[in-house]
This record gives C-alpha cells, structure tokens and sequence, in this order.
C-alpha cells in the first residue's frame, strides 16, 4: 500500500513536470499550423521585410518590418535605461547598503514588480506623455521615449532581483582575498564582484528585456501605434506585441490577417525563445 | 492510462463550460463601440418592459461583432459599417445567413482643439490631411505646425468608413490609405482626450463624442458647396457629407426573442431612444 502511494504521488510529480513542456509544444504547434498559412499569401520574405502594415485592405499589405523595429526600439531604449540603474540599484543592496535600508529597497522593487502593467500605462499616459511632448517640444508625446521609460521600470524588478542573488552567490573568500590585499571598497566591487557576478548579471539583463519585448498594454497605451518605420526614439511606434492584441479582436477567423496575426506571434516567439537561451547559457556558464 | 483518465476529465469540463453559457431567454448583443451606448440604452428600455427577457451587449468593434456572428457567438451584431462581400462568403461556408436592419444614422464628426484658427475643410482637404499629403496646418489656413492625426484602430467600423468615404471618396478602386503615421487610438473618448489636450491634433467619431473641449469642424463636399456643421439636422437632410448608417446583423430574418427585441428597436420607442443618445432615427 505505500509503495502503491509513493508510486502515484511519484507519477503525478512526473506529470506536473512534463506539463509545462508538453504546453510550450502544443502552443508552439498551433502558433505554427496558424501563422505559416499567410506565407500562401505573401513570401516569407515581403512578411518580414515589407515596410507597410495594412492587413485589412484588399489586397492586404502585410509587412512586418516596422513593427519588429518599433519593437526594438522601445526595448533598446528601456534597456539602456533600465541597465544601469537596475544593475546599480542590485550592488548598492547586495553589497554597500546597511541593513535597514536593504530591507526597505528590497521590499520596494517587489512592490513595483507588482504592480499591474494597465497601471503603469495609465500613469504613463496621464503624466509622462504629456511630459515628453513638452520637453522635446514635440507634435504629440505618445512616442517609442515614453515607452521605454515606462517599460524599463517593469524591466528593473526582474534585473535587481536576479543581479541580486548572482552577487550574492560570489563566494565570500573573494571578496576578503581582495580587501586583504589593500583594495578599496569600491575596487573590490568594480574589480573583483562585478566580473566574478558578471555571467549571472548578464543572465538578469536579458531577463528583464525578455519581459520587455512581450509586455503588451503598457506600450499599446503610450506608443501612439502607429505602423510607421521608425527614424527616431521621439516619434509614435506600434510593437508587434500591440498589433496582435489590437487587431486580434477583429479579424475575421480564418482570413489573411488572422493568420498573419498568428505569424506576428510566432516572430515574437522566436524573439522571446532566442532571449531567453541566451540568458540560460549565460546562467550555466556561471556554474 | 492514468494520464488518459485525467486527460479526457480537463477536456469534458473544457467543453461543458463553453455550453453552459447559452441560455434561453438571452440576447447576446456584440459589435460597434460607436452604438454600445445606445444599444445598452434600448436593453435597460426593453428588460424593464419585459422582465425575464435579458440582454447582454459587448463592445470591441464591427469587424469584432461580424466575426461573432459568423463564429455563432452572439445573436445580434451592431455594425457602423456595411457587412463586407467576403464577410458574407464566409459566413455561408458556415451556415450562417447575415441579414440586415438599418436602425439609425450617425454624423461622423471631424474634431480639432478649440485653439486650432481652422474651422472648416472640404472632403478633398480632409483626404488629404490624413493620407499624409497635407502634413502642416499651414498649408490648410492655420499656424505653422506639423498636423498629428488620430485615427481609430483598424477593428473599427468608423476607422473603415471614414476610409472609404473621406480617404477613398467612395471609388471602390482607389488605394488610399491613412498616413502610416496616424496615431491609433483604441477608443473614441482617447481620442476625444487627445484632441483636447493638442493643438496640433485632428480626430474623426461618431458626433455624439463631441463635447465643449473639442471644436468640430464644418465639411465641404467639395469647395463650391457650403460648408456645414454636423448636428442631428443637418445628417437628416443630408447636407452635412460624412454620415453613414447604423445597422444590426441577425442570422436570417429576425425571429423569436430577437424579432421582438428588433421591433422594439424599430418602435417609435426605440428610435426616441436614438435621438436621446445624438444618434439620428430612421423611422418617423
């Protein structure tokens, strides 16, 4: 009779760890069997690299190229906001602030985690947008900055909290061997920490532009979306994640668009799929 | 086979929450954002005249409300727009049969900020501004600076009719398109708040949108006509250019349930409530 439990409690731990894999494959099968019928329509080629995005004009013009781009862009743009002060915020905790104030921060970047990303769009469209207009003096400030902005703060939580834990798991020994040998604080950090860190950080980063790139309602609030090839980070964009959750509502099931839109999704699969390894092979390589 | 057992128990309670969701005495209503609150108007109306008749309405846009109906997921479809040839092919492969109800008229207002010294254009000039040709407001008798130009999203029957009849100017082989520049904004009322708050800004929606923050301008067919402003009587006669109509798609001529909610939407009643809500009724 134990052994008979101890079987099944085995086998449903097994099942519980096949699922999630099982999953990827079923969504990545139909995101395939869906996407690749627009190829019928129009070569994989004018897809990717086609400049205008016009799925419901007869014929339908279905180039994705300013969306990739504007969907760059603003994760460019909240990355090299979102680095420095992330990876910055991640070595003040781990390894200069006192106690007290170490909880508080940490407490603090968990709660901004935790705020859901309509929110930040809202705030970002009541108070950045109009901000961003006034100081470029520009035409309107739904632009690729005010995304970038608001996405590299739902970038930060993931990128302190895992640069966090990779200088933290930098062994003790290091860090003494260093002060020991008459190097500042500072040295030891810049010097010693940082690189030992480095695999583990670097993991972080890509994590938090991974989160970036799907992110979806925030940049669909305050981007302006519109389907344009972008020539600067101060004019409106539209991202493939804001095409999709725009346009899915109407396209009718079955035609061009609803494929094409599948085929949007895929596109953002493989993107999100190539960020991701990169930041487990940067994980493993630490161990 | 235990993972069979389990297997088929997710997908039996999978689909016995899809049919659970029909029910008898139930209108599903989906389609036009511009006609939610008026249809939601007729559904308070007609649920106090008969209690235990319930009617759910659903925005998300024409195209949204067409694909419902083809897909069989709701009984009654608004619609800003005409139902459009290849919508109706598939829903024959499908089995379903649009049919369809004009229950009103809606001016399409075009809107700048009150701070804007531009108060009237024709149609042409309009095509113009928003397929990108005109890109300075300079060039259309205002102040120097670079026109931003709102557009609703392309689920929109509004986005599509103002396509076809401003941008298109009803030549069903033109190509025009909207400036790949336009911002496009999920919801009128975003619209709405952006015009109000730009100067630069110039928007289009249903008139029943506009309020004292944004200032509509007057429309020319073209520069011999007159120019006029879009108000309910002017969309009655025909003078103000940009007006379409307000349409419901069933599945095959009304019946049942759905006749009776149609006929009151049709009831001098209904079309009261259609004037109430800055729309323009069809039936006297």
């Amino acid at each position: 009779m134990r052994k008979f439990k101890e079987f099944v409690i085995e086998k449903l731990i097994l099942i519980c760890g096949i699922a999630s894999i099982f999953f990827v494959i079923l969504i990545f099968l139909f995101l395939l069997k869906e996407g690749l019928s627009v190829f019928g329509t129009v070569s994989p080629f004018n897809f990717l690299f086609g400049k205008s995005w016009y799925p419901i004009s007869e014929p339908p013009q279905l180039g994705i190229l300013p969306l990739i781009l504007g969907s760059l862009l603003v994760t460019l743009g909240a990355a090299i906001i979102s680095i420095p002060i992330g990876v910055g915020c991640a070595v003040y905790i781990a390894e200069v602030a006192p106690g007290r104030i170490k909880e508080i921060l940490k407490s603090g970047i968990e709660l901004l985690a935790a705020i859901p990303s309509v929110v930040l769009g809202f705030i970002g469209m009541v108070t950045l947008v109009p901000l961003v207009k006034n100081i470029f003096h520009l035409p309107t400030g739904l632009t690729a900055l005010s995304g970038s902005i608001m996405l590299a703060f739902m970038a930060m939580p993931t990128i302190v909290s895992i640069a966090e834990d990779a200088l933290y798991s930098v062994p003790k020994t290091y860090k003494e061997g260093a002060l020991a040998l008459g190097a500042t604080h500072w040295q030891t950090i810049w010097r010693v920490i940082l690189p030992a860190a480095s695999s583990g950080i670097l993991a972080a980063i890509m994590l938090g532009i991974g989160r970036v790139i799907g992110e979806t309602m925030a940049v669909m609030m305050i981007t302006g979306n519109a389907a344009v090839m972008p020539n600067s980070i101060l004019a409106p964009v539209r991202t493939l994640t804001a095409t999709i959750a725009a346009e899915m509502g109407e396209a009718v099931v079955g035609s061009e668009h609803y494929f094409a839109l599948f085929a949007v999704g895929i596109v953002l699969f493989v993107i999100s799929f190539i960020v991701n390894v990169t930041a487990d092979l940067f994980l493993h390589k630490k161990q | 086979m235990f993972k069979k057992g389990l297997f088929i128990l997710v997908m039996l309670m999978f689909t016995a929450s899809v049919f659970a969701a029909s029910a008898k005495n139930t209108i599903q209503i989906k389609g036009s954002d511009t006609m939610v609150n008026l249809s939601q108007a007729w559904a308070e109306r007609y649920m106090q005249e008969n209690p235990g008749d319930f009617v759910a309405i659903t925005g998300g846009g024409s195209g949204t409300g067409i694909s419902a109906l083809i897909s069989g997921t709701c009984d009654i479809t608004n619609a800003s727009r005409i139902i459009k040839e290849k919508e109706i092919a598939l829903a024959k492969q499908r089995g379903i049969n649009p049919y369809e109800i004009k229950v009103g008229l809606d001016g399409l207002a075009v809107v700048v900020n009150p701070d804007n010294p531009v108060s009237k254009l024709t149609i042409d000039q309009l095509a113009q501004i928003f397929t990108g040709k005109i890109a300075n407001w300079k060039e259309a008798g205002g102040v120097d600076a670079k026109i931003v130009l709102l557009s609703r999203e392309v689920n929109s029957g509004t986005h599509v009719y103002f396509k076809e009849h401003v941008l298109r100017k009803n030549d069903p082989n033109s190509k025009e398109e909207f400036s790949p520049g336009a911002l496009m904004l999920s919801s009128s009322q975003a619209i709405a708040d952006e015009v109000a708050g730009n100067p630069a800004a110039i928007g289009y929606y249903g008139m029943g949108y506009i309020s004292k923050k944004q200032k509509p301008i007057f429309v020319a067919k073209d520069e011999k006509s007159e120019y006029e402003a879009p108000t309910i009587e002017n969309v009655v006669n025909g003078k103000y250019p940009i007006s379409r109509p307000l349409l419901l798609y069933t599945n095959g001529a009304p019946q049942g349930l759905v006749k009776k909610f149609v006929d009151f939407v049709l009831s001098s009643e209904g079309q009261d409530i259609v004037l109430l809500t800055d729309f323009v009724p069809v039936q006297k």
